[in-house]
């Protein structure tokens, strides 16, 4: 473990022995983990990334019918500083595809990646030289929800399952927290992935 | 006075009305996840291979669906039936038959090209998943079970 970790033994007052850095820094990183993927996926902030018509059902989401705040992710954020959520909506041109990337990079951890109907998720039927044949070629997708476009429920359904996700992985060290990006360093194609 | 009462109080007051009308409305959102709200009737989700009452399979492997397909997402292979082992009435079956759920648009044009209905999109829309390999959806998951002896 290292040693930053004793920084949240001492806030922590169900910590046993703070000497014990391996022992204590597991004991913290499960409880701050479990108290940490509650409150992470009850409160996902989407960014809006409206590109195309899919964009028009993510506002249905939004509406009093489906109220998508019921889940805590009402705050629709104009900027990627303060989203937590990427939801890709709609076909993927390559032209826009850095910018796309740009704006991920924007986001502060931990930050994940919805990608809204079957152009952003594969390209759908734009099979053609202008489309990225899915968005997961340019920045790591979380959750994919097919349909051309998903209908304010399906696209629901794919909130919960990254909800569900985030509820199901546990932090295995203090990386795995992803509470401050500068602190640990990037992380991995392959921790991205996993 | 007077117009005390006509510039604060009665805006204020009216304005109430309008909070204590609306409370009398019906609510309008559906509670998603423990109630789905019912579909209408032409809606076009997840697609299903449908059997005869005999439990034979109605796709006859002609690939029909595969060409009206605007997305190119379906994949059949068809084998020929054999009186030992007879999975459709015709000559030809499907012995693969894959559908990309991601690239698919719902558009319905496989129902329609379909000369025995045998692809049928249904109204299960819970499709979204993890990964993207899990979009393909081969003929086991498709197929509908076998009808129960009676």
């Amino acid at each position: 473990m290292p040693s930053r970790v004793e920084t949240l033994v001492l806030h922590d007052s169900s910590t046993p022995v703070i000497g014990d850095t391996q022992k204590a820094g597991n004991v913290v990183v499960t409880g701050a983990d479990f108290l940490l993927k509650a409150a992470r996926s009850n409160s996902l902030w989407p960014l809006t990334f409206g590109l195309a018509c899919c964009a028009i059902e993510m506002m249905g989401t939004v509406a009093s019918r489906f109220d998508i705040a019921r889940f805590g992710s009402e705050a629709f954020r104009a900027t990627p500083r303060q989203a937590d959520v990427m939801i890709i909506a709609g076909r993927l041109s390559k032209k826009m595809a850095p910018v796309l990337r740009q704006i991920y990079d924007q986001m502060p951890e931990p930050k994940w990646v919805i990608s809204m109907g079957a152009c952003a998720s594969s390209g759908g039927v734009y099979n053609n030289y202008a489309i990225v044949q899915g968005a997961d070629q340019v920045v790591p997708v979380d959750v994919y929800v097919p349909g051309c476009p998903p209908s304010p429920d399906a696209l629901i359904y794919g909130v919960l399952k990254l909800q569900e996700k985030i509820r199901k992985k546990n932090a295995a060290n203090f990386k795995d927290l992803r509470l401050w990006e500068g602190l640990t360093g990037a992380r991995t194609l392959e921790e991205v992935e996993a | 006075m007077s117009g005390l009462l006509r510039d604060i109080l009665k805006p204020v007051v009216s304005g109430f009305g309008i909070t204590a009308r609306r409370l009398s409305h019906a609510k309008v959102t559906v509670m998603y996840p423990e109630h789905k709200r019912e579909q209408y009737p032409r809606t076009r989700w997840r697609h299903a291979l449908k059997r005869y009452d005999s439990g034979l399979e109605k796709c006859i492997g002609c690939s029909l669906c595969a060409g009206a397909c605007p997305a190119r997402c379906i994949f059949v292979e068809a084998a020929e039936n054999t009186d030992e082992q007879r999975f459709s009435p015709g000559e030809r079956y499907a012995v693969r038959y894959e559908i990309n759920m991601i690239r698919c648009i719902f558009c319905g044009y496989c129902q329609e090209a379909c000369p025995t209905g045998a692809i049928v999109l249904e109204k299960n829309f819970e499709l979204a998943d993890t990964t993207r390999e899990s979009f393909i959806y081969t003929k086991a998951r498709l197929l509908d079970p076998l009808p129960q002896a009676k």
